[in-house]
């Protein structure tokens, strides 16, 4: 019954937020774009056949040279700003997702067996919580990333580009589902129905993920959708540095590195274009993020 | 008293104990000295001599301890890339990145702090709400992104002020400074804005927070009652209880501004450590990772220690407790 009220109230106030609408909307669509990028982009950024070089810097479709056929204008190789765009939206939500998930189960698989035994188990994870907290995030990344070229061979490397930037974005961040979820097992370990569970001699491994889990899910899923967010900023940072993404295969923040080069020949379009895009998407998150805070947390209300 | 402080100083040992251990497993582990070295046409023995000679089959805790030793004695070895000392590299590229980072701090917390305490008091208000709204859109506006914007505006369409190095620098004795002359405030405030943009959100966002939990304790409410005029209420009663948290922004941004000044000199192609440490993830000139490692782990502990100091020299109760 009570959450069916929630529920009820969580829609109500979301009919009543315009801005967390809009956010939602935008999310829909820059998704859904990048999820059917395959059937409705007009060309294949990576296919050679698909684009051509006469259609090379036409500039957005309103203005003077402009074609019809490019809305958002081309870049110097002919491609298509839109298709290129969908295409990268697709690897930088792949990649972002990827990493905020396993993020998720490591920190919060870490953080239940801390807060739950307690004693040593607890001390490890913390201290290198500790540690690894003291290093932001973007550090950690660029480190993992330039141990893993160190230790991989070049070729390896270059074709295991995706898992290991996904992985080095994701080793960045377990430590807030970590300490978010060990707190809350804390306080809900000394409820009663815990006791209950515990006395009855169930399987600690049953007694977290059946009983424990489904009770912090609220705060764990405010931390997935603003981590959702950190993920795919960092992975445009390390692509925009040169250290994520080659040119070959773009994300959001390889097109904007690329962009980058026109910023003083008067093709604006192929900078901003992405610009625009990334920071439409991850403000929307961002504010479905505030408004989850607010939803899960009634005091702020 | 004397007891807090060794305790403390003793774990920022512990810690960069730590870190010199990743760094020397960095630097052991991660590609074959040897290899990097020499070239193809080697010969084996050569090699095993050179190995030898380096003390790399020398039992490990051994190596570690020789690292260890080196770095305290200030040896940090030779880049891969250049040949150079990486301590001469660190030490001509460490003035651009303190200068930039330290007048990106000012920036945030000189405009963060006032900000921040406005919002609090005010937050109803028309320019409260249309603040903080700014905010939330500058905390999702990477910080790459800030740099092309004002890249764009004062730099290309202004055509205001240069986009790119530092320009007119100062030599006092090794120290290169952009702060003495007019020519290197221009090279310097565009990047100093693009880092401290987003530090200037955070502060102002905690600096808010901590004001409204103030402003509804017990004490202001009492000094409410009794008819405190509201300037003396804000400035005298409230505000010196916000300064905790504040201290601990300063602290924590540090590191931030450290982090991100690697993304802001890549963008103005601002010579400090940041564009080393990127130059030598790119051609895994590990001897510089490793350093750049140490170098930032010896600020961040110093800054702590700092802080918690600062905490027991602020704040009476912690003085108290540990006197107890």
């Amino acid at each position: 019954m009570l959450d069916y009220i929630r529920r009820r109230e969580g829609l109500w106030l979301f009919t009543r937020s315009p801005a967390a609408m809009i956010a939602a909307l935008a999310t829909v669509v820059i998704v859904g774009g990048a999820l059917l990028a395959p059937w409705i982009a007009a060309s294949n950024p990576y296919d050679l056949s698909t684009f051509s070089l006469i259609d090379g810097l036409k500039p957005p479709a309103w203005l003077p040279g402009g074609d019809p056929e490019f809305l958002l204008g081309t870049d110097d190789q002919g491609r298509d700003m839109i298709s290129s765009i969908l295409y990268g939206a697709r690897l930088s939500l792949l990649i972002g997702l990827m990493a905020m998930l396993i993020a998720t189960l490591l920190g919060v698989g870490l953080g239940l067996l801390a807060g739950y035994f307690g004693g040593w188990v607890d001390a490890v994870v913390m201290r290198v919580a500790d540690v690894q907290l003291a290093l932001p995030a973007i550090l950690t990344a660029l480190l993992i990333d330039g141990i893993a070229r160190g230790v991989l061979p070049t070729a390896l490397h270059q074709e295991l580009r995706v898992p290991v930037l996904t992985l080095a974005i994701a080793l960045s961040l377990w430590v807030n589902f970590a300490r978010t979820a060990r707190a809350s097992v804390m306080v809900e370990k000394n409820k009663e129905y815990v006791q209950a569970a515990m006395m009855q001699g169930q399987h600690p491994l049953r007694v977290m993920g059946v009983h424990i889990l489904p009770n912090i899910l609220g705060p764990l899923l405010v931390i997935m959708t603003v981590d959702l967010a950190s993920a795919i900023l960092l992975e445009a940072t390390l692509s925009f540095l040169g250290i994520g993404l080659p040119a070959d295969s773009p994300s959001l923040g390889t097109l904007i590195r690329i962009g980058m080069g026109f910023l003083l020949s008067g093709e604006w379009w192929i900078l901003w274009v992405p610009t625009a895009f990334l920071v439409a998407l991850v403000v929307s998150i961002n504010i479905l993020g505030d408004f989850l805070r607010d939803l899960f947390n009634p005091r702020l209300r | 008293m004397a007891w807090f402080l060794i305790k403390r100083l003793a774990q920022s040992v512990l810690v960069m104990v730590a870190v010199a251990f990743l760094a020397f497993s960095l630097f052991r582990f991660v590609g074959d000295p040897v290899s990097q070295m020499t070239g193809v046409e080697t010969s084996v023995e050569d090699r095993e001599r050179l190995r030898e000679e380096l003390g790399l089959n020398d039992p490990f805790a051994l190596q570690f301890l020789r690292f260890t030793g080196d770095l305290l004695q200030g040896d940090f070895g030779y880049s891969y890339r250049t040949r150079q000392p990486v301590g001469e590299m660190i030490l001509d590229r460490l003035p651009a990145t303190i200068e930039l980072g330290v007048v990106a701090l000012l920036i945030s917390l000189v405009v963060g702090i006032p900000a921040g305490i406005y919002t609090a008091l005010r937050p109803k208000g028309v320019t409260s709400q249309s603040v903080l709204l700014l905010t939330l859109v500058g905390v999702s506006i990477p910080t790459f992104v800030i740099g092309i914007m004002l890249i764009f505006t004062f730099g290309v369409w202004l055509n205001w002020l240069p986009t790119f190095g530092r320009g007119g620098t100062v030599e006092i004795g090794w120290w290169e400074s952009s702060l003495l002359r007019p020519e290197g405030w221009r090279f310097l405030i565009l990047p100093a804005l693009t880092l401290g943009v987003y530090q200037l959100t955070l502060t102002m966002r905690l600096v808010r927070a901590e004001m409204m939990e103030v402003m509804r304790s017990d004490h202001i409410r009492f000094a409410t009652a009794r008819g405190v005029p509201w300037r003396r209420l804000h400035f005298r009663h409230a505000l010196p209880n916000t300064m905790i948290p504040v201290i601990t922004i300063i602290g924590l941004q540090f590191g931030g501004v450290i982090a991100f000044s690697i993304v802001t000199e890549s963008v103005f192609q601002w010579p400090g450590m940041g564009l080393l440490f990127l130059e030598s993830i790119r051609f895994v000139d590990i001897p510089v990772m490793s350093v750049y490692l140490v170098v930032i782990a010896f600020f961040f502990v110093v800054v702590n220690l700092a802080v918690d100091l600062l905490y027991v020299a602020i704040d009476p109760r912690l003085r108290v407790r540990e006197a107890a």
